[in-house]
């Protein structure tokens, strides 16, 4: 049944689903440690995108191409600008709404992503942008003459950079002093500051984490998809979302199975039924979970033993 | 050691502290009684910081804390175990006490994680354990052990008794007189004023956000009215 079809429609799956797990966990973290959904998230991972495309434009205007470098430095550029960005937004219009009714940050957060958005359209104009590839060419599988599976380079990349700031990222969350204290300010946020712990720094900190790991999946998937534009990140944190509420939201590793999840359902749908319906199963699948395992599929429900 | 001075504190439009003086001397357990919504834990947490008191003062060590954010006022030498424990149910107990003793070198939370483990060796038994998945009466050790991880100089305890087995109750109340022989001063909140008041050097009534009366332990042990009030006749 493994025929190199289906392989390829799994590889192209896995590809999607592990950048849309790496910009879920942003949604995840941010609501298990303050309830809110950050839908300027999106906007995050598309200035990620629009950072990498002028840092490597930059670096090829001075002549220099040797992959890694490029790579490195656009990596580094994009996580720079978008982490930055990530906790302005959460100081400038998320902080002081803190402890207020539910509807008000979520409000100035669609309002901060109207912003970005169309901030992006001014400086960088609303028409789409190529992006450059940075690798050609890859592995093919199979006989020639029937179907062949191949493997870019390109997936690789990703399958490799999303598996390392994964594992770093859950390692810093278990290990760390301050992973120990973001997970104690997500399940008592009072405690915490009863502990003379900053809150205030622990969620800021928690922000620029989501978005770093959005600017990385902003430079992956645009090399993937070979060009951006200022509503790249509305849809893709869409997706994103559905991920984090599939996996159950406020949990990590459920970001990260909701990622591949959604990638992998995804990209069957456009394989054997037709791309058009994609978007239909997505949505379709988020209802089903909602309807019958509201928590997601690795959320706890709540439980609290006296 | 710390002075409360004429302490008012606001719940939105509601006043459910009018005005309020207690004093805390180091070396003592001072216990507070009172039924509940007399105040209690509105008292312990206005010294927290959360909520702020409206007017009054509240001195520490003669330094003003009363407008400082509770962070900061809980990075002094003070602690607490509220209400309710508040353990943190997906920490492990060696992660909670961590936590305790966050702004620690390494070496001494390490000191003081023995220490604690000394106090109660059943949580040195479930050191690896999730603190949700404990009884109530681990967790109230868990909580005692981890405000004591940041070696404060004074423990504030919020019905450390509520809801426990005699026998667990018995145990506490040990570990709370044994901190005393440490040096370290205890601000005690209870339902269980027996105990309480046996326990306590002086101890202080709160009547629906007012103190009542005040004396030492012994004396309101055999005042008639707080006999009749709190000690069931």
């Amino acid at each position: 049944m493994l025929d190199s079809y289906f392989l390829q429609q799994l590889i192209n799956g896995l590809t999607i689903g592990s950048a849309y797990a790496l910009i879920a966990i942003g949604y995840t973290m941010v609501y298990g440690i303050i309830g809110m959904i950050n839908f300027a998230h999106g906007e995050i991972y598309m200035i990620g995108a629009y950072t990498s495309l002028i840092v490597i434009s930059g670096l090829a205007a001075l002549g220099i191409a040797w992959l890694p470098v490029v790579l490195i430095v656009a990596l580094l550029g994009a996580v720079i600008v978008s982490s930055s960005m990530g906790w302005a937004v959460e100081r400038v219009a998320y902080r002081p709404v803190r402890g207020r009714h539910r509807l008000i940050p979520l409000i100035s957060a669609i309002g901060m992503s109207i912003f970005l958005q169309n901030y992006v359209h001014l400086a960088q104009g609303s028409r789409n942008m190529g992006f450059p590839t940075l690798m050609e060419g890859g592995f093919t599988f199979g006989d020639a003459g029937s179907f062949q599976t191949s493997l870019s380079y390109i997936q690789i990349t990703i399958f490799v950079i999303t598996l390392i700031c994964m594992a770093a990222l859950s390692v810093f969350i278990a290990r760390s002093k301050t992973g120990r204290a973001c997970r104690a300010v997500s399940q008592d946020l009072g405690m915490s500051s009863l502990l003379g712990i900053n809150t205030n720094r622990i969620i800021a900190t928690t922000f620029v984490i989501g978005a770093a790991l959005a600017a990385v999946a902003g430079l992956l998937l645009g090399m993937y998809y070979g060009s951006i534009d200022p509503l790249f990140g509305f849809i893709a944190g869409l997706k994103a979302f559905t991920a984090a509420v599939l996996g159950g939201i406020g949990s990590i590793p459920g970001a990260m199975l909701g990622g591949l999840i959604l990638g992998v359902s995804e990209s069957m749908t456009s394989g054997y039924l037709s791309g058009e319906y994609k978007d239909v199963v997505s949505f379709g699948l988020l209802i089903l979970i909602l309807l019958f395992k509201p928590t997601g599929l690795l959320g706890k429900p709540e439980v609290e033993k006296i | 050691m710390l002075v409360i001075e004429d302490v008012h504190t606001h719940y939105g439009k509601i006043e459910a502290l009018h005005g309020v003086s207690v004093e805390v001397n180091r070396g003592e357990i001072v216990s507070l009684i009172g039924a509940n919504g007399a105040g209690k834990t509105t008292l312990l947490m206005t010294v927290c910081g959360n909520p702020q008191a409206s007017s009054g003062r509240i001195l520490l060590d003669g330094r003003d804390i009363t407008h400082l954010p509770t962070p900061e006022i809980m990075r002094s030498d003070i602690a607490i175990a509220p209400e309710g424990r508040r353990v943190f149910p997906g920490l492990t107990v060696a992660e909670n006490l961590q936590m305790g003793g966050f702004f620690n070198t390494k070496a001494e939370v390490r000191a003081s994680q023995a220490h604690v483990y000394e106090l109660f060796p059943r949580l040195k038994e479930r050191e690896n354990q999730r603190a949700g998945t404990m009884s109530g009466g681990e967790q109230q050790m868990l909580a005692i052990g981890r405000a004591l991880m940041s070696k404060p100089r004074l423990i504030i305890l919020d019905e450390p008794s509520l809801g426990l087995a005699p026998l667990i109750i018995k145990q506490i109340f040990e570990i709370i007189g044994k901190l005393r022989e440490e040096g370290i001063t205890v601000f005690l909140v209870e339902q269980n004023a027996h105990q309480a008041l046996k326990l306590a050097d002086r101890g202080y009534v709160l009547e629906t956000g007012r103190i009542r009366l005040q004396d030492t332990g012994a004396n309101l042990l055999a005042n008639p009215d707080v006999q009749n009030a709190y000690l069931g006749g």
